[in-house]
């Protein structure tokens, strides 16, 4: 069995046995990364497009080295170096990467349904990669994978996802994953930064740091831009700090062995102070591993398996 | 053909309560006679319209023709087309064309242009503001000799009360209604859909309820202090109805309108990203929609018009940010409306019509919307029984951009006479279709 729908978009198309398995088979592609030759022919003949319309180090890299890991051959398309400078299309686009041939194409935007809309002019099949503030299934997938590793499993977690929510497709795509494995998640930040109507999506909202931290499982916290600064959302980066930055005192009324976990880019002293982040609460880094993990893993359920 | 008779329909006018299985006979441009049971005559047509509803012509006070500038998206001739086809026998023309209408030149184009294509009768609006900039008012004085019969910055709102104001006040001299677009944009911002929870689900930035309702406050309190004919456009939420009320009970005279798209749909049709579902003011929640609804059934929102925006396919074919705001209306507006209204809440055909007609009518100072022996002949039949699916590919409008593509509905118009001419029979426009 693989990824059912053609498009991997929101995570609500993972239901709790495709989470499940594309959770166990991303700890098997774990062994793969830890070897000495990290290759093998699994996808072999078969094309990865990244198209990226977004800066991003991480989640291309990482996708990069997944597809190469796996010996497909990668391309990668950011937008300063293709025709889009040119004014092309996304339906454009999509057309002429369908008529190349390529069997995935990876997608990174800053609109919210950008990979939707690239999907309905492909047959190749899409992986969103982060699209506006919507959503970014792979790097809850990441995250979800490492709480699994070091906490054996979601149920009755309390999981505390603390900043900038309103703009965060990190926090929307944790929230779907985390309900459907039965954690409790808890939303918090500045109340100009928690977006409306949540109420009825299963999660406890708080504006209230402590509380939030208080007896957390895990605790994720976002990376806060400096221009949501200037567009009005909080008056400076530094009272923001005093009231949303997560610190050892404040990290101490967590679980003990609580995990501190962040999506990346971090900014050091303003959302986490970096004795925080250097702890060993801190799995900032194991996240970047299983995010090429998690990647190879998604890779090889949509594209390695014959007679899907 | 030059006379005629339509024979046996349910003739219905909100002016005067006429509902009556009676006939209609039609000659040189103008209703001749009404009655029961009227003998052919020689050289007569007979229409037989037993089983359908014979109303006043169908007045759509909020149309956006595109033309000049907008070609690409609506000519005047295929908004003509498009609303003949709707059941429409006037329309208004929104003055934010390229250049925009705060200038006699342009209205007088919109009326030429609308008067060779032949079909509905178009009436155009002018700029309350010189360039729709919202600073200095235009020369309405100018505009309505023209031939303008409202103003309106329609698209954008005015920011500034004081200009607003003044918009208010120096149209008493010609008793137009100033038409007003109400969105605080600043509160709006960039956003992009009706702000809750679809709007935090697809990661869409949010319009509140609040940016059209703080607007709304504000007009109708400059309606107070100035005396000036206000009319509110396509008002889309529940506290906006509490507003009107407000007005109401204050006896402050204000009137509005609702779209069809706000009367049925809500913003849970976002969900795939449909770009046609992107409009301003931005498709609410459903207590918004019932609080509109009751408000058209109430007579507090005096009519319905479609707000037809038409784009071209390449425009609405985009990332839902970047895609133009805009739902065509004018060939849906009746069987959607119908469907909802009277098929599924049971309103009746007659307060329904005056939705379409005499609402209309009155807000734009206009003589018709009634049926009356000696007045032109503009006439709409519906076939309430109707059952037919909406098929965008097949507008006479260049816009196909409507979000109840593929909906069956009931309730549809049949024929659309203007002066005494049938210019659709059976959803057939006369003439070439462009």
């Amino acid at each position: 069995m693989g990824i059912k729908d053609k498009d991997l978009l929101t995570m609500d198309q993972l239901d709790r046995k495709q989470l499940e398995l594309i959770l166990n088979t991303a700890r098997e592609m774990k062994t793969i990364i830890k070897r000495d030759i990290k290759k093998v022919p699994t996808l072999r003949g078969k094309s990865v497009v990244t198209l990226f319309y977004e800066p991003s180090t991480r989640t291309r890299t990482s996708f990069e080295l997944a597809g190469k890991y796996m010996s497909a051959d990668v391309v990668n398309i950011n937008t300063t170096a293709s025709s889009v400078v040119k004014g092309e299309s996304l339906k454009d686009t999509g057309m002429t990467l369908q008529a190349m041939g390529v069997d995935i194409v990876v997608i990174r935007h800053s609109m919210a349904g950008a990979p939707q809309l690239l999907g309905q002019y492909l047959q190749a099949r899409v992986i969103n990669a982060g699209d506006g503030f919507h959503q970014h299934p792979t790097q809850a997938l990441l995250d979800m994978l490492t709480i699994k590793e070091r906490l054996g499993g979601f149920a009755g977690l309390k999981v505390a996802i603390i900043g900038d929510l309103l703009h965060s497709r990190v926090a929307r795509s944790n929230l779907i994953g985390l309900n459907t494995m039965g954690a409790e998640v808890w939303f918090c930040g500045p109340p100009t930064l928690i977006p409306p109507g949540l109420e009825k999506q299963g999660v406890r909202v708080t504006y209230d740091l402590e509380e939030a931290v208080s007896k957390a499982d895990v605790v994720m916290m976002l990376r806060i831009q400096l221009e949501r600064q200037k567009a009005g959302y909080f008056p400076s980066l530094r009272e923001y700090s005093q009231l949303y930055g997560l610190n050892k005192d404040r990290l101490a009324l967590a679980q003990k062995d609580c995990l501190v976990i962040h999506p990346g880019p971090i900014n050091r002293g303003v959302e986490i102070s970096g004795e925080v982040a250097d702890s060993l609460n801190s799995y900032i880094n194991e996240q970047v591993t299983n995010g090429v993990a998690v990647r190879m893993a998604l890779l090889y359920l949509m594209l390695g398996q014959k007679g899907e | 053909m030059s006379r005629f008779l339509l024979k046996g329909g349910l003739v219905l006018d909100p002016k005067t309560g006429l509902e009556k299985e009676w006939d209609v006979r039609v000659e040189k441009g103008r209703i001749s006679e009404l009655g029961s049971d009227l003998a052919q005559e020689a050289d007569e047509e007979v229409i037989d319209v037993k089983g359908k509803i014979v109303a006043p012509g169908f007045i759509d006070l909020h149309v956006h023709l595109r033309e000049p500038g907008g070609e690409a998206h609506e000519t005047i001739l295929t908004g003509c087309q498009a609303a003949v086809a709707g059941g429409f026998t006037a329309i208004t023309a929104m003055p934010n064309t390229k250049p925009c209408a705060d200038n006699e030149g342009i209205i007088e184009l919109v009326k030429n242009r609308a008067q060779q294509a032949g079909l509905a009768q178009v009436f155009p609006i002018g700029a309350i503001s010189k360039g729709r900039q919202g600073q200095e008012i235009a020369e309405i004085g100018s505009l309505y000799q023209a031939g303008a019969i409202a103003v309106s910055d329609d698209g954008s709102p005015i920011t500034s009360s004081e200009v607003m104001r003044r918009a208010l006040e120096y149209t008493k001299i010609f008793g137009i209604p100033v038409i007003s677009h109400c969105e605080d944009l600043a509160l709006a911002a960039d956003g992009l859909m009706h702000e809750g929870k679809w709007s935090t689900v697809l990661g869409l930035r949010g319009i509140p309820a609040q940016a059209e309702e703080i607007m709304v406050a504000r007009d109708i309190l400059l309606a107070q202090l100035t005396g000036g004919k206000l009319h509110l456009a396509h008002l889309s939420t529940a506290g906006s109805v509490e507003l009107l009320r407000f007005a109401q009970k204050r006896g402050i005279a204000v009137t509005a309108e609702a779209t069809p798209h706000h009367l049925l749909l809500t913003d849970e049709e976002v969900q795939a990203y449909a770009t046609n579902t992107k409009v301003n003011p931005p498709l609410r929640s459903r207590e918004d929609v019932q609080a509109i609804r009751q408000a058209v059934k109430e007579d507090l929102i005096q009519c319905i018009a479609t707000d037809h925006a038409p784009w071209s396919q390449e425009e609405k074919e985009q990332e839902y940010n970047r895609a133009p705001n805009g739902i065509v209306g004018l060939e849906t507006a009746v069987p959607m409306v119908w469907d909802t209204l009277v098929v599924k809440e049971k309103m009746s055909f007659l307060e329904l019509i005056a939705r379409f007609t005499i609402g209309p009518a009155r807000v734009l100072n206009l003589d018709r919307g009634y049926l009356a022996v000696g007045k032109e002949a503009n006439i709409t039949i519906v076939d309430p029984l109707l059952q037919k699916k909406v098929q965008a590919s097949t507008f006479y409008s260049k816009g196909k951009n409507t979000p109840v593509d593929g909906r069956t509905f009931q309730g549809w118009p049949v024929m659309t006479i203007v002066e005494g001419k049938i210019v659709m029979r059976d959803g057939k426009v006369k003439g070439e279709k462009n």
